[in-house]
């Protein structure tokens, strides 16, 4: 770089503004108090955040501003820059402004400091210390409200300690888009609150808890924790959801105590779903596994024949499981699950599997989305280009309200605040919908025909032609069109989304995807090879050679979760090796879940809690968790490498994933080749091209924005056929909620009781004509299976379909689902 | 207390009609709630937030800013006696306790027949013609406890009280909440075209001037 050349983030066409006698280049439109920051001068506020519209309501940041008219005080937080502007932050009268805001903030305010959450990392606190009076001269007595209120399950909102800055209530509104928080009344008696019975049931209400300036918010599980002093912390991800949400972790006493949303620019831009917060609950729960288990008799003895579930030693069990892949037909063993794991222990898990052991059955994916091949053929996009301010986003088979809060947030404000079209293409309504531009609801099992009317003109999919053909105008018009991914409907074939990606990538070819699969790490999985067919860095195991350091790889391309299964119902599997995943509650086909589990001689699970399949299992490895208890990476949707860190030690005796790896090739003989991670990166990166360049030093230092791997692809396969058979049966679609009945979270005690319970949506139309009534209860029956559960009219379900929930408390739609066909048809029945 | 009756829900889309956002409707339907009630219910708010499309926390949040939308069953007559500096200095106080007194409640209370809500409230712009008070927002003017007496008499008795100014001698005081006792409905087709705030191109017509007129 020579020296005329401009400095990485220094503005050419800037405004140039003089701050505290020294001249600054701010950029056009900027505001004064964020340029100020970004040239080390910082002002103090309570109301202005860096990701909202400025409101001015605290007054703090008054500065004195010369714009050539003499200097007067003016808020910076709502003051753009302008030419030759000359401020003084730090003048007496700027200092006297501020002085008198905190004095006046103060008067209202409790002096509970001692007693409150956010004592220690108070902005009022530490703003009174650095700006305010030495002393009060307020001799009155202060305002006092019952101390403090639920707002919602979550949330506590204590309205003595309130300073009416805005920011929950803007959040709320403008970012999350669920205004059920308010300010109330006028003047004196002006108070943030929800409106009566009606709670802040905002799947994103976390988020005001920690932008609150004061201890007005708090949250159920940190209230009354720990002091901020008390705690350590360190940089990690968020691994409930494929976003790869940057965050803090923050413990004490070797205890996971918080979560805290970082600010990346390119991903989660601060916010996390409650999901991401809260969900660390599981972690220390009293359910985790610390130690194995093997099956052995009544009375505890491990080493006894039985069919109790009794603690073992790391020994005796990794022998027995050693036992049981020693010598076994390697196509008979099967290893399901995974994207729980750090992308390292993703990779150890596929060297076992695929070196050692040498199969190739292995998914990360549970019949729930499109295949590797599939998803890695399509050229990939960032979320940024996603949420590119003016673009064109088109979500198929993706609600990333419900499975990816923090995208959902950053696609919000694009369509609410940047101008962005979106469209959606998916099998019901979302919780995009009410900001979508348009939204075209496929029949279950021919989404692929709606995307090839979208070309070829006509009604498709129960869709209209003027309807399809409207769509397909604004995607013509579009400059360039991001696709976001999901997986659909779990009541369809994961053919039917491959099929639509594929028929989208022939007829867009601009068109750049962003995977929004279900499961956290699966995109890492999908890197580091746990997929069938599929070899660490993107590589088919076809035609492929065995990376230097694996030896060999297995004979044929092996099988994806539902054909694994099918294999195991036939009795044709030995070994089925669980890698955190519970197929009974989370395969869309419980029936063949159950059936394929009965019939394998050997039920191994690596997993942090016990769960519904692995209450089966006749060997269980205590997993350490991959968010705090370990060190790692994380792949996130976009394909970028971020830290996950440890930050407590395990419970137990549980292990890192990857560690138990090694130890079962050890069992068997053999060597993953490495016993410490920066070995198994090395191995990692020569085996896989797209890391090759990288270590895990790199990603760390890639900061918030983390390391975004080189774009490739490979070759595209054609689109597959989907077979429907003809039917006038109303076809199911089952779409997941955010709170569901997973492990997690019913380990987590401040979100388990959020799962809603599932309900059987019909449109309107069909609801009156099949004589339902609000209220009704139903039975919901297909060839599989059937369960029942209310029965309610809902205008964003397409006619001839019902939409269920999926895995709730109250009913598990995976029982109808009947993974043997393209679409799964179910009759209702009133139930008297 | 209810949410809007049917007659008032197709009033409440003429009204909705009239704006290019459904929600700067708020402030007129509240009006239309508390016509219907008296005063403003929780059911009455959260039919209003259906209605233009936002939550009930927001429509809340909008009517609680107005002292003059209640939140509580009132009184048929709203008696708000001023006690500022200029009715304060000519008797305002004495004709508060009078009040208290005759009706036997304190201020924010209501009789037990439902007939009258008593307020203590802040300068009503009528200091000239203090000491003063309003019934349902008519003035009663430089009123003596007898007159006090004398307006609540005649309220009871069914009679407008000569001591209430109205607009024509004799014209009955609706109950509380009523807004007018004709409604104006407009043709759809004469209505001004409405035009949301992004969509307007050109400058306000108060904004053109003659002169240099680009
Ligand atoms: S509760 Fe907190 S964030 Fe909300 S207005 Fe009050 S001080 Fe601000
Ligand atoms: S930070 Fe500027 S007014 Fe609050």
């Amino acid at each position: 770089m020579t020296a005329t050349e401009p400095q990485a983030d220094e503005v050419t066409d800037g405004v140039p503004v003089t701050i505290d006698g020294v001249e600054i280049m701010a950029k056009k439109g900027e505001l004064l108090i964020a340029a100020a920051e970004r040239h080390g001068v910082y002002i103090p506020r309570f109301c202005y955040h860096p990701r909202m519209k400025p409101v001015g309501m605290c007054r703090m940041c008054l500065v004195e501003v010369d714009t050539g008219r003499g200097p007067g005080l003016q808020p910076s937080c709502m003051l753009p820059v302008s030419d030759g502007m000359v401020v003084q932050t730090e003048s007496d009268v700027a200092k006297k402004a501020q002085d008198g805001v905190l004095e006046f903030l103060l008067i209202n305010h409790p002096l509970d400091c001692p007693v409150c959450d956010k004592g220690g990392e108070c902005p009022l606190q530490d703003q009174t210390v650095a700006y305010g009076p030495g002393e009060s001269r307020f001799v009155e007595e202060k305002r006092h409200f019952e101390k403090p209120i639920p707002i919602s399950d979550i949330v506590y909102l204590d309205r003595e300690r309130c300073i009416l800055c805005d920011r929950c209530t803007r959040f709320a509104g403008d970012v999350a888009g669920d205004p059920l928080i308010h300010f109330q009344a006028r003047g004196n008696e002006t108070e943030v609150n929800t409106f009566p019975d009606e709670p802040f049931s905002s799947y994103f209400s976390g988020n005001t808890v920690q932008i609150c300036p004061v201890g007005a918010l708090t949250a159920k599980p940190y209230r009354f924790k720990a002091r901020p002093w008390d705690l350590t912390e360190i940089a990690s991800t968020a691994t409930m959801d494929s976003v790869g949400s940057r965050i803090t972790v923050q413990s004490s006493r070797n205890e996971v105590l918080r979560y805290l949303g970082v600010d990346s620019d390119p991903v989660n831009w601060g916010w996390l779903s409650d999901k991401e917060r809260f969900s660390f609950e599981a972690w220390n729960a009293d359910a985790r596994l610390t130690g194995p288990l093997v099956r052995g008799d009544k009375l505890g003895n491990p080493t006894d024949s039985g069919d109790q579930l009794v603690g073992a030693s790391w020994a005796l069990a990794l022998g027995k499981a050693g036992d049981a892949l020693r010598d076994v037909d390697p196509e008979k063993v099967i290893v399901l699950g995974g994207s729980r794991m750090t992308t390292e222990s993703q990779y150890a898990w596929a060297k076992l599997a695929k070196a050692v052991i040498g199969t190739d059955n292995v998914d990360a994916q549970l019949g729930d989305g499109p295949a590797a091949e599939v998803l890695l053929s399509l050229p990939r996009a960032t979320i940024d280009q996603a949420c590119a301010p003016g673009g064109t986003v088109l979500v198929v088979g993706a609600d990333p309200k419900e499975t990816h809060g923090a995208l959902f947030l950053r696609l919000r404000h694009a369509a609410m605040h940047d101008g962005a079209t979106i469209l959606e293409l998916n099998p019901r309504s979302s919780g995009l919908s009410q900001y979508a531009a348009q939204s075209l609801h496929a029949l279950p099992g021919e989404l692929g025909d709606v995307v090839g009317a979208l070309a070829a003109g006509g009604a498709a999919g129960g869709c209209d032609a003027d309807a399809i053909a409207a769509m397909a105008e604004a995607l013509g018009a579009a400059d360039a069109v991001t696709v976001v991914l999901g997986s659909g409907s779990l009541g369809e074939d994961p053919t039917v989304m491959a099929q639509a990606a594929l028929r989208l990538a022939e007829q867009y070819p601009n068109a750049t995807f962003l995977p929004a699969l279900h499961r956290a790490n699966v995109m890492g999985a999908i890197d580091a090879g746990l997929a069938p067919g599929m070899l660490p860095g993107r590589r088919r195991l076809a035609g492929s050679t065995a990376p230097d350091t694996w030896g060999s790889l297995p004979a044929s391309a092996g099988l994806d979760a539902e054909a694994m299964l099918r294999k195991a119902d036939a009795g044709d599997v030995e070994v089925a090796i669980l890698l955190g995943c519970d197929p009974l509650a989370d395969f869309p086909d419980a029936a063949l879940a159950e059936r394929a589990f009965n019939k394998v001689n050997h039920l191994i699970s690596v997993d942090t809690h016990l769960n519904l399949t692995s209450t089966g299992a006749d060997i269980v490895f205590p997993a350490a968790a991959s968010a705090t208890e370990v060190d790692g990476t994380f792949t996130n949707m976009e394909g970028r490498l971020s830290p996950i860190a440890r930050k407590v030690t395990p419970p137990g005796t549980a292990r890192p994933d990857w560690m138990i790896a090694a130890e079962l090739a050890a069992q068997l003989a053999d060597d993953l080749g490495f016993i410490d991670l920066d070995e198994l990166w090395a191995d990692f990166a020569a085996a896989s091209p797209l890391h090759a360049d990288l270590s895990m030093a790199d990603i760390a230092e890639g900061g918030t924005e983390g390391v975004l791997l080189a774009g490739s692809s490979i070759s595209r396969p054609p689109a597959p056929n989907v077979e429907m058979a003809d039917s006038s049966d109303m076809r199911l679609i089952v779409t997941r909620k955010m709170y569901d009945a997973g492990t997690l979270l019913t380990n987590s005690p401040s979100l388990v009781e959020l799962a809603a319970g599932a309900s059987a949506s019909i449109n309107p139309a069909q609801f009156a004509s099949l004589g339902f009534t609000d209220g009704d209860d139903v039975t919901v029956r297909s060839e599989v299976g059937s369960i029942t559960l209310p029965v309610v009219a809902d205008a964003g379900v397409p006619a001839g379909a019902v939409a269920i929930e999926f895995n709730q408390p109250n009913a598990s739609a995976a029982s109808l689902l009947d993974s043997a066909r393209t679409v799964t048809t179910v009759s209702l029945e009133r139930v008297s | 207390m209810s949410r809007l009756t049917e007659a008032n829900v197709k009033i409440a889309h003429e009204i909705i009609a009239r704006y290019p956002r459904p929600k700067s409707a708020l402030i007129p339907l509240l009006h239309l709630a508390q016509e219907q009630d008296g005063w403003v219910s929780d059911e009455a708010m959260a039919h209003l937030a259906e209605l233009v499309g936002v939550t009930p926390a927001e429509v809340r949040g909008t009517c609680t800013f107005y002292e003059m939308f209640k939140l509580h069953p009132v009184g048929t007559y709203m008696v708000n006696v001023c006690t500022n500096i200029a009715c304060q200095l000519l008797g305002g106080e004495e004709l508060l306790h009078h009040a208290e007194k005759t009706l036997g409640i304190r201020p924010g209370g209501t009789t037990s027949d439902g007939m009258f809500t008593l307020e203590d409230v802040e300068c009503i712009a009528a200091c000239t013609e203090a000491p003063c008070m309003q019934v349902n927002y008519r003035y009663g003017v430089r009123l003596s406890t007898d007159d006090f007496d004398e307006i609540i008499d005649d309220l009871r008795a069914g009679r407008t009280p000569d001591k209430l100014i109205t607009a024509n001698p004799g014209d009955q005081i609706p109950s509380h909440g009523t807004l007018g006792l004709t409604r104006q409905h407009l043709d759809p087709d004469k209505a001004a075209g409405i035009v949301p705030p992004e969509q307007v191109t050109e400058n306000p017509v108060w904004l053109t001037t003659t002169k240099g007129d680009s």
